[in-house]
């Protein structure tokens, strides 16, 4: 299927989600053009989470369409890798591999999915750990890193797929405060190179300075979006105004 | 040498005691050969049940209901039953509906001895235990980091051989450690259809000299030395695998 940039690179269209009789994802629809930051914010249950989650097929979808570059989601002969190519993803709990040190951690998909050769991905391994502010810590091991080093870690592992957008679920959540704020940096580079980016995140100074677009979301519905500054001084919805005014 | 074995026939005509396997050649000959049938039974049954072990629980984690409810159909038998029963159901049952096979000099034999017999049924024996023993392992490895090497694009299969078997492994490393020690000393249930391992050829010797008391001390020890050199690898490849910082 052809994609091109001047089209959405993300287009999500009326997703429903269930987990059994709770529907999770009511209807949901946005789309991401190519470079763009968005920032999801809402309450803890609103299926923030699960949106992002369905863009990678981690979690499967009941109703609607998600088109990542032209490639459906939902299709049942979807070619899971080849999606996986295109989108990266950092979790909140980091989830690197305790057995690798970092920058095995980082060279293992290409090496292992991608099958490159193994010196090529050394070098960019390196560079990545470098980029992201971790030289010398290549041989430790994640057990040994704090969580801000390890989430360090997770971007560049996501990063060395070479994938073209980077989902970031709530990635500062579980950081310690005087940590959080050199992950924040990291995704804000991420964010100036060019990077499109889908970030949940409860960090509303950074949602405000990088994102090019807020959603609200809430009890499964996407409740008001606009970019950053219409966004938080002028919310319309009384539902985004209270947690605004609760988070604030 | 000669002198060494001078003196245990001394031994025996002033004392009694009787360890003809020191000095006389015949019976030196069979016990280490004895010996070496048990060390050879041994590592073979352990190298087989630890591959069923691994098999097993990836099958265990099929989608298909069936090749589930045959795995699991497998582990209840064999874990149920007396390992000598199916010893004897092994080269008794299914040995005798097995075709003869003609040997070189024009005779006829089974087409698979005793020693095969053995290394099957201990092997399934010991490998149901290690089934449920990796399973338990794969279980304690978390979801998240499961789904992070998935939203890498790893296959279910590379998930498994990178990701998820190298931590269970860790995890069972004591249980296994467990399973195999019983393994060891299970191997002398291959006397029952004449393997000529260490047990068999020490009944051989007591049964012309008439030193059993001499040669029960000696299997004991045998055994514990045997079982010793297995604990002692298996907590060295414990320590080997030790990860900074994972695990306690
Ligand atoms: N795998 C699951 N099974 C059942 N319920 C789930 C599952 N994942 C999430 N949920 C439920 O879906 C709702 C939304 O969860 P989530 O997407 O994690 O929200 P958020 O990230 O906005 O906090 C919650 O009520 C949660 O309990
Ligand atoms: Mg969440």
């Amino acid at each position: 299927m052809s994609w091109s940039d001047k089209e959405p690179m993300i287009s999500v269209r009326n997703v429903h989600k269930s987990f059994g009789d709770f529907e999770v994802l009511k209807g949901v629809s946005f789309d991401v053009m190519k470079g763009e930051v968005i920032c999801i914010i809402g309450p803890s249950g609103s299926g923030k989470s699960t949106l992002i989650r369905c863009i990678n097929a981690l979690n499967d979808i009941n109703e609607g369409s998600i088109l990542v570059e032209g490639l459906e989601v939902n299709d049942p002969k979807l070619n899971k890798l080849e999606l996986r190519k295109k989108v990266g993803m950092v979790f909140q709990q980091y989830n690197l591999f305790p057995h690798k040190t970092a920058l095995e951690n980082v060279m293992m998909a290409p090496i292992r999915v991608l099958k490159e050769d193994k010196k090529e991905v050394e070098t960019r391994a390196r560079a990545l750990i470098k980029k992201v502010r971790l030289e010398g810590k290549e041989n430790a091991y994640p057990g040994e890193l704090s969580g801000g080093q390890q989430q360090r870690v997770a971007i560049a592992r996501s990063l060395a797929m070479k994938p073209d957008v980077m989902l970031f679920d709530e990635v500062t959540a579980a950081l310690d405060p005087e940590t959080v704020g050199e992950v924040l940096v990291t995704i804000k580079e991420l964010a100036e190179e060019g990077m499109t980016c889908i970030l949940v995140t409860h960090e509303m100074g950074f949602a405000r300075e990088v994102a090019d677009q807020v959603y609200f979301t809430d009890q499964g519905l996407i409740v008001e979006h606009g970019p950053p500054a219409t966004f938080f001084e002028n919310a319309k919805d009384p539902r985004t105004r209270q947690f605004l005014s609760q988070i604030l | 040498m000669e002198l060494v074995y001078e003196w245990f026939r001394e031994l025996y005509q002033t004392t009694g005691i009787n360890l003809p396997f020191i000095y006389d050649s015949y019976d030196r000959g069979r016990l280490i050969d004895g010996f070496l049938t048990t060390v050879e039974l041994s590592l073979i049954c352990l190298f087989f049940s630890v591959v069923i072990g691994i098999i097993g629980a990836w099958l265990q984690g099929s989608s298909f209901t069936w090749t589930r409810r045959i795995v699991n159909g497998y582990i209840q038998l064999f874990r149920n039953t007396p390992p000598l029963v199916q010893l004897y159901f092994f080269y008794f049952a299914i040995g005798s509906m097995l075709p003869r096979v003609e040997t070189e000099w024009g005779g006829q034999a089974p087409m698979l001895g005793s020693f095969a017999w053995a290394v099957i049924s201990l092997s399934f024996f010991a490998g149901a235990f290690n089934v449920e023993i990796f399973r338990s392992g794969i279980e304690a490895v978390p979801k998240s980091t499961v789904e992070a090497a998935e939203s890498l694009g790893f296959s279910r299969f590379q998930i498994y051989r990178d990701v998820t078997l190298p931590l269970a492994i860790r995890v069972v490393l004591p249980s296994l450690n467990n399973n195999l020690v019983n393994l060891v000393k299970t191997t002398t249930l291959a006397y029952a259809i004449a393997v000529p391992e260490m047990l068999y050829e020490s009944a051989q010797i007591w049964s012309d000299n008439v030193n059993v008391p001499e040669m029960m001390i000696f299997l004991l020890i045998a055994y514990f030395v045997l079982v010793g050199i297995l604990v002692w690898g298996m907590n060295r490849w414990e320590r080997a695998l030790k990860i900074p910082g994972f695990g306690s």
